[in-house]
C-alpha cells in the first residue's frame, strides 16, 4: 500500500501495491516437454514477459561431428529430434550425398519417403497426445500412442530399432525392405483414416477444447516469416510453404498431396493443420506403396567417404519445420564443420511474442502447440 | 451400569456410526481411487493397476503403506504450524459434513438435525480454509496460485450450487435430510424429475466445488504441477487426497439426498415392481459368482485365494441383503430391510454419481481459469436463479386449490417451468456465442526483460 498525492486535485488516492512475480517454469515441470526452463513474469496470472533458458540437454552434437567420419556421425543425428528420428537421418544423408555429388537410387528414395512420412505421423501423434494432455484431456494420449506403436513396429521390423532408428545410409538404404513391408504399411494406412476421425470427435468440436485453443498464441504470417518460424506453425498462419513442394527431395515430386494452411495462426489452426497433415502423410504412404520401383537400394558411394572440399546446405521438411544441415568439407574423411538448423529452436523463439498477455494456462498450451523437442533445441 | 442402560444410551448409535465413518472412510477413499484408475484405464485402452493382488485389488493398501512410510517434508521457508495444520482442516471439514448424511434410514450420525442440508453445505465449505492456508503456508508460487484459484472457484460455484439446492428445498419444504427423502417417498417422484435443470446445475457446480476435472484449476497438473499440494509429501499429502475424495462423497450424497431419492428403491411406491427388492442380492450374487469364475485363472496361489475371499464376501453380502426380503413379515430380519436396502441404494446412487465424475474427467480438456469464472457467473448462476423462480412458480401451480395454489397436475406444472428455464439457458448460450471473443493483444505490452 502506498499513498500518492496528485497535485491540484486535492484528493489523496490510495494505490494498492501489486508486485509482479517471477515464476520459474521448469526445467523440471510436467509440461515443458523435456528440460525447457521458462521464466515467466506474471501480473497475477497474466504473463507480462517470458524468457526461455535452454541448454540443459546440450550434448555438443555439432562438435562431435568434427571428430567422426561422415558415416560415424549419422547415428548421432537420430538423437536430436528423437520423436521423428527418421527425418533427421534423411536430412543428414541427403546433405552428405549432395556434398559427394551422389544420388540414392529410385527404390531407396521411395522407401525413404514412406518411412519419413510414417515418422511424421508418429511425431504428430505424439504431439497431439501430449498437447491434449497439457490442456487437460487425459485420454487422447493413449489412443495416439496406440497408433504410434503400430508405426514403431514397422520401424522395428525394418531396421531393428524403434526410436533412434538410423534407418538410412549415405547413398541409399542400410536394409532392404522386409517381406511384409508394403502390407504392413497399407494395413496401417487403411486403418488410420478412421483413427484420425476418432481423435477429431474427441477434440475438434469440443467447446472446452475450442475455447482453450482459439485465439491463443496468435502469430501473424508477417511475424512468423520475420522470425524464421517454419513447419506447421508457419502454415497455420496462412503461409503455404512446405519444402516437400517448394524444393522437392527424396521422392516427393512423384506424389500428389496438398499443403494444409490455417488462417488465424492460433493454436486451434495449428491443431487443424497438423491433423490434416497426418491425413496427407497417409495419402503419400498409400501412393508410394503402389509404386516402389525395383532395383538397388544403395548407390555408388564407396566405402570411405571423402567429399571434395566445399560446403553444402540441405533443408528438409521435418515434422517440426525446416531441418537444415550445413556441412563444410575440407576434403578429409571428417567434416570440417557441421551446423544444424533445428526447427524447434527457431520456433521456440516465437514463444515470448505468443505468450504475452495470456494466462499461465495458455503458456502450457502454447509450448505444446509449438511442438518442441528439447533434444533438438539443445543438441 | 447394566447392559440395558448402555444399549439404550442415546449416543450409542451415533458414536458407532461415527467410528465406522472415520475408520472405513480412508479405505473407501482408497478404493475409489482404485476404481477411478480402473475406469480411466478402461477408457484409455489399458489395464490399470494389475500387480498388487488380483486385478490390483490390494493396490490402495500398498499405496497407503507407501505414503505412511514416506518422509514428511516441511519446507524450510514454510510457515510450520499452518503448513502442519492445513490438511487437518480439510479432512476434518469433509468428514464432519458426512455426519448429517443418512446412508439409508438406519445409518445416521446426527438423526435429530433439522438443518441437515445447511449443516453439510456450511461445514463442507470450511474445507477451503485447508486449501488456502496450505497453499499460503507452503511459500511457493505454484502453491499460492493454486490456493488463489481454489478460493475464487469455490466461492463462485458455491453460489450456483446453493441456488440449485434452494430449488430442491422449495420442493421439499424442509432442511432435514431424512425429511427431504421422506417427502420424495411421499410424492412418489424423485426431485430430479421435477427439477432436472437444478440437478444439472448441481452436477456441474459440484464438480467445480470438489476441484475435479474439467474444473481442476487448483491442481492443474500440467500447469501448476500440483497446485496447493506441490510442497506436501507423505501422509500430509494423503490427507489432502482423503479430503478430496471425502468431499466427492459428500457432494454425491447431497445430490443423492436432494435429487435422487436418498436410500429409496427405484419405483419404491409401486407394489407391482416389488421384485426389485431382490436386485441388490442378485447383483452381489453375480459379482461373487464372477469372482469365483475368475479365481482359477489367477496366476499365483495367493491371488486365487484372495479372489475366492472376495467372492465369499460378495456372497455374504448377498445373503445379508436377501434374508430380510425372504424372512416372514414381522420378524427381526424383516425389520432390518429398510436399513440394509436403504444403505445399498444410497451407496449405489453415490457410486453412480461418482462414476459420472470420473467419466467427465477422462473425456474433457481442462477449462481455463477465466473461462471457468465466466461459465460460473454468466451462465450457471443466472440459470440457477431462473430455475429457483421456475420451481417456485411450479410449486404454486401444483399446490392444491384448498391450500391457495392452482391445483395443476404435476406433469403439467413441472415440465412447463423446466422448459422455460431451459429456454433461459439457451438464450444465455446464444448471447454468449454472439459476444465477440475478447481480442488478445499480442506483443503490445512494453518490452520488459525478465531479469530486470
Amino acid at each position: 500500500m502506498g499513498s500518492t498525492y496528485k497535485p491540484g486535485s486535492g484528493v489523496e488516492t490510495t494505490v494498492l501495491g501489486a508486485d509482479e512475480i517471477i515464476l520459474n517454469m521448469g526445467p523440471q515441470h510436467p509440461s515443458t516437454h523435456g528440460v525447457l526452463r521458462v521464466k515467466l513474469k506474471l501480473d497475477g496470472e497474466k504473463v507480462k514477459g517470458s524468457e526461455c533458458v535452454i541448454g540443459y540437454l546440450h550434448r555438443g552434437v555439432e562438435k562431435i561431428a568434427e571428430h567422426r567420419t561422415y558415416t560415424q556421425f549419422a547415428p548421432y543425428v537420430d538423437r536430436m529430434d528423437y520423436i521423428a528420428a527418421v527425418s533427421n537421418g534423411l536430412g543428414y544423408c541427403e546433405a552428405v550425398e549432395k556434398l559427394l555429388g551422389a544420388e540414392a537410387p529410385p527404390r531407396a528414395r521411395v522407401i525413404r519417403t514412406i518411412l519419413t512420412e510414417l515418422g511424421r505421423i508418429a511425431s504428430h501423434l505424439f504431439w497431439l497426445g501430449t498437447h491434449a494432455l497439457d490442456i487437460g484431456a487425459l485420454t487422447p494420449l493413449f489412443y495416439c500412442l496406440r497408433e504410434r506403436e503400430e508405426i514403431l513396429k514397422i520401424f522395428e521390423n525394418y531396421c531393428g530399432a524403434r526410436l533412434t532408428t538410423h534407418a538410412f545410409r549415405i547413398g541409399g538404404l542400410q536394409y532392404e525392405a522386409y517381406d511384409a513391408f508394403e502390407k504392413d504399411v497399407e494395413r496401417f494406412c487403411n486403418d488410420f483414416d478412421r483413427r484420425v476421425d476418432e481423435y477429431e470427435t474427441l477434440l475438434t468440436e469440443n467447446r472446452i477444447w475450442v475455447g482453450r485453443t482459439k485465439g491463443i498464441g496468435v502469430i501473424s504470417a508477417k511475424d512468423a516469416i520475420a522470425m524464421g518460424v517454419t513447419g506447421p506453425v508457419l502454415r497455420a498462419s496462412g503461409v503455404e510453404w512446405d519444402l516437400r513442394k517448394a524444393m522437392p527431395y527424396a521422392a516427393y515430386d512423384q506424389f500428389e498431396f496438398s499443403i494444409p494452411t490455417g488462417k488465424n495462426g492460433d493454436t486451434y489452426d495449428r491443431y487443424l493443420v497438423r491433423m490434416e497433415e497426418m491425413r496427407q502423410s497417409r495419402n503419400i504412404c498409400l501412393q508410394a506403396i503402389e509404386k516402389i520401383p525395383t532395383g538397388p537400394i544403395l548407390g555408388k558411394v564407396g566405402k570411405v567417404l571423402k567429399p571434395p572440399p566445399g560446403e553444402v546446405y540441405h533443408g528438409i521438411e521435418a515434422p517440426k519445420g525446416e531441418l537444415g544441415y550445413y556441412i563444410v568439407s575440407d576434403g578429409t574423411t571428417q567434416p570440417y564443420r557441421v551446423r544444424i538448423r533445428p526447427p524447434s529452436l527457431i520456433n521456440l523463439e516465437a514463444l515470448d511474442q505468443m505468450v504475452r498477455g495470456h494466462l499461465v494456462a495458455d503458456v502450457v498450451a502454447i509450448i505444446g502447440t509449438l511442438d518442441i523437442v528439447l533434444g533438438e533445441v539443445d543438441r | 451400569m447394566d447392559l440395558n442402560a448402555i444399549l439404550h444410551w442415546p449416543y450409542l448409535v451415533p458414536i458407532i456410526c461415527a467410528l465406522v465413518i472415520v475408520l472405513v472412510l480412508p479405505l473407501v477413499a482408497g478404493y475409489i481411487v482404485l476404481v477411478e484408475r480402473k475406469v480411466m484405464a478402461d477408457m484409455q485402452v489399458r489395464l490399470g493397476p494389475m500387480r498388487v493382488g488380483p486385478h490390483g485389488l490390494l493396490q490402495p493398501i500398498a499405496d497407503a503403506v507407501k505414503l505412511l512410510l514416506k518422509e514428511d517434508i516441511i519446507p524450510e521457508s514454510a510457515d510450520r504450524w499452518i503448513f502442519w495444520g492445513a490438511p487437518l482442516i480439510s479432512v476434518t471439514a469433509a468428514m464432519l459434513a458426512l455426519s448429517a448424511v443418512p446412508i439409508g434410514p438406519a445409518f445416521l450420525i446426527a438423526p435429530g438435525l433439522n438443518i441437515g442440508i445447511l449443516f453439510i453445505l456450511g461445514v463442507g465449505a470450511l474445507g477451503i480454509f485447508g486449501i488456502v492456508l496450505g497453499g499460503w503456508a507452503s511459500n511457493s508460487h505454484y502453491s499460492l496460485l493454486g490456493a488463489l484459484r481454489s478460493a475464487a472457484q469455490l466461492v463462485s460455484y458455491e453460489t450456483s450450487a446453493g441456488m440449485a439446492v434452494v430449488g430442491a428445498l422449495l420442493l421439499a419444504g424442509t432442511l432435514s435430510t431424512t425429511a427431504i427423502i421422506d417427502r420424495q417417498a411421499q410424492d412418489g417422484v424423485w426431485f430430479i424429475f421435477a427439477a432436472p435443470v437444478g440437478f444439472f446445475i448441481y452436477l456441474v457446480a459440484s464438480i467445480a466445488e470438489t476441484n475435479r476435472a474439467p474444473f481442476d484449476m487448483p491442481e492443474a497438473e500440467s500447469e501448476l504441477v500440483a497446485g496447493y499440494m506441490t510442497e506436501y509429501s507423505g501422509f500430509r499429502w494423503a490427507l489432502y487426497f482423503l479430503a478430496e475424495y471425502t468431499n466427492m462423497i459428500v457432494v454425491a450424497s447431497i445430490a443423492t439426498i436432494l435429487f435422487l431419492g436418498g436410500g429409496l428403491r427405484p419405483f419404491s411406491g409401486t407394489a407391482q415392481l416389488d421384485f426389485l427388492d431382490y436386485l441388490p442380492a442378485a447383483l452381489m450374487l453375480g459379482i461373487g459368482g464372477y469372482c469365483f469364475y475368475r479365481a482359477p485363472k489367477q496366476p499365483v496361489g495367493v491371488q486365487k485365494g484372495f479372489m475366492g475371499v472376495v467372492g465369499l464376501l460378495c456372497f455374504g453380502l448377498a445373503a445379508l441383503l436377501a434374508l430380510p426380503v425372504i424372512a416372514p413379515a414381522g420378524s427381526i430380519l424383516a425389520a432390518m430391510e429398510p436399513g440394509l436396502h436403504g444403505a445399498f441404494w444410497f451407496l449405489a446412487k453415490v457410486a453412480t454419481y461418482l462414476y459420472v465424475f470420473m467419466w467427465l474427467r477422462f473425456t474433457f480438456p481442462r477449462y481455463r481459469f477465466d473461462q471457468l469464472m465466466r461459465l460460473g457467473w454468466q451462465f450457471l448462476l443466472p440459470v440457477a436463479m431462473a430455475n429457483v423462480i421456475g420451481i417456485a412458480v411450479a410449486v404454486a401451480l401444483h399446490r392444491p386449490i384448498a391450500n391457495g395454489g392452482l391445483g395443476w397436475p404435476w406433469w403439467v406444472a413441472f415440465p412447463l417451468t423446466t422448459a422455460l428455464t431451459i429456454l433461459v439457458a439457451w438464450y444465455l448460450v446464444w448471447v454468449g456465442e454472439k459476444e465477440e471473443p475478447t481480442e488478445i493483444k499480442v506483443g503490445e505490452e512494453e518490452e520488459t526483460p525478465v531479469n530486470a
